[in-house]
């Protein structure tokens, strides 16, 4: 084999008055900010579907059921296409949101499905005790959730919220689909125009990885902070 | 808001846009699963076969294709295949090899959760049969290790078949490339995507239905 690098690809020009390493930049911002808007929506949503799927209530218990359900039994590219082709076709004035925001949305609600999933086994990890101890001391049903059960549940979710966080950077490539500049997109169009694809995609699977390895470092310091005294976990 | 119009959705339509994309979906999924299982199962044994020079490649491959979106996966791999063989192989037969060696580190860490919630007494006991590690290995931890993952196997597999809808990154024709172009055909995307999430829901609600039934029996006969 007869290859050679050719790192200075990235300094060229892409024709629009920037370098690829520019572009490149920008989109590791573009995917930053799909990811970090998403996971804020996920996080919000997923904390309250998590909670209602715990509460007496059955009408609620079972509508929070059938939103993790939709959420996670249709492929995130094709809820991107549904949010991005369908959802302002048959909704006129959402036409004129950018699609930024759609696909925000799209991973938002994808992901929340799974927060849920960690929200409800959060809850349902703690003893009924506490549950009892809350409502016997006179606190109301969402205050002993806001008071007792949220808190606790919250601080034990961190870790398998930390893959989840993980995860939505890596599903923000899927934005490519509907022509976010994020990148996945870059490393596509940069690839066909400059021929130089193992430069290119090397370059963003190392942001990938440095963007996960970051994200990983900073939920491991949630982590320390948030650490229940007197269980497993805060004994390492 | 415009009607919704499924007069165009027709047994011609299925035959003509659909059939083929379904039938590369599920051989896609179900190649991936044998291959990614099998490859997989082999990675865990290395990871925890307690000699380094085995062990540590095989954590930095599971690691390093569990760190990277599996879309630039699908476009390193389209990108160096034919580098590797001197020649262009389609989208579909990328796809495929590309499937089961990302699957494969995912099955990974799932048998070796598997591997590692097998007693230890099984392996001393087989270690005083006289049985050799692979023996141990085969006859008696890894068919438990099996059947205590298998619902888990299983979910990662659902998993598998919702993202084999990305091979849309290098345009093989699958089953929602399939309903994308019979709605570009038609003039009616905004129903064919409509319908593509049917179908994908249908799918995987029923298979995750299978999954937690199943998932109560192992609990039983445990």
């Amino acid at each position: 084999m007869n290859f050679r690098w050719e790192w200075e690809v990235f300094l060229r020009d892409t024709g629009g008055g920037e370098t690829y390493l520019h572009w490149m930049f920008s989109a590791w911002g573009w995917t930053l900010s799909v990811a970090a808007c998403a996971w804020i929506i996920a996080i919000l949503f997923g904390a309250v579907i998590g909670t209602l799927r715990t509460v007496p209530s059955l009408l609620l218990a079972r509508l929070a059921n059938a939103w993790v359900e939709l959420f996670r039994n249709i492929p995130l590219l094709v809820q991107i296409f549904i949010w991005y082709h369908v959802i302002p076709s048959l909704y006129k004035p959402l036409q004129e949101v950018p699609s930024f925001i759609l696909v925000v949305f799209a991973l938002g609600f994808f992901t929340s499905a799974r927060v849920a999933e960690q929200v409800r086994a959060g809850i349902q990890s703690l003893p009924d005790g506490q549950r009892y101890a809350g409502l016997a001391m006179g606190l109301t049903l969402p205050q002993t959730y806001r008071f007792v059960l949220l808190p606790m549940a919250f601080r034990i979710i961190v870790p398998p919220l930390t893959s989840e966080s993980m995860n939505i950077i890596k599903n923000s490539s899927v934005a490519f689909a509907v022509s976010i500049s994020e990148l996945t997109l870059f490393a596509l169009q940069a690839q066909e125009e400059t021929s130089r694809g193992i430069e290119v995609y090397l370059a963003v699977t190392g942001l990938y990885m440095l963007t996960a390895f970051a994200v990983n470092r900073l939920m491991a310091f949630v982590e320390q902070r948030v650490r229940v005294p007197g269980t497993l976990g805060a004994a390492r | 808001m415009s009607a919704l119009d499924l007069s165009f959705f027709n047994a011609d339509l299925v035959r003509q846009f659909l059939w083929n994309g379904f039938v590369f979906s599920i051989q896609l999924t179900l190649v991936a699963m044998a291959g990614g299982i099998l490859i997989g199962t082999l990675l865990a044994l290395l990871r925890l076969s307690g000699r380094s020079w085995l062990a540590l490649p095989a954590a930095a491959y599971v690691n390093t294709m569990r760190s990277v979106p599996l879309v630039m996966v699908i476009l390193w791999f389209f990108l160096l295949i034919p580098f590797v063989i001197g020649r262009p192989l389609g989208a579909e037969w990328s796809a495929i090899i590309t499937f089961t060696l990302f699957e494969a580190a995912y099955y990974s860490e799932i048998m070796r959760a598997g591997i590692q919630s097998v007693s230890r007494g099984q392996v001393y006991a087989g270690n005083a049969l006289g049985l050799t590690y692979f023996q141990t290995m085969r006859l008696i931890v890894l068919p438990q290790a099996f059947r205590n993952m298998l619902p888990v196997l299983l979910t990662q597999t659902i998993i598998l078949f919702q993202d084999t809808s990305l091979v849309y990154a290098i345009g093989a024709y699958d089953l929602l490339k399939g309903f994308e172009t019979a709605g570009k055909n038609f003039n009616r995307p905004v129903e064919a995507y409509l319908l593509a999430a049917a179908v994908y829901f249908v799918i995987c609600y029923a298979l995750s239905s299978v999954v937690k039934q199943l998932q109560t029996r192992i609990a039983i006969a445990r």
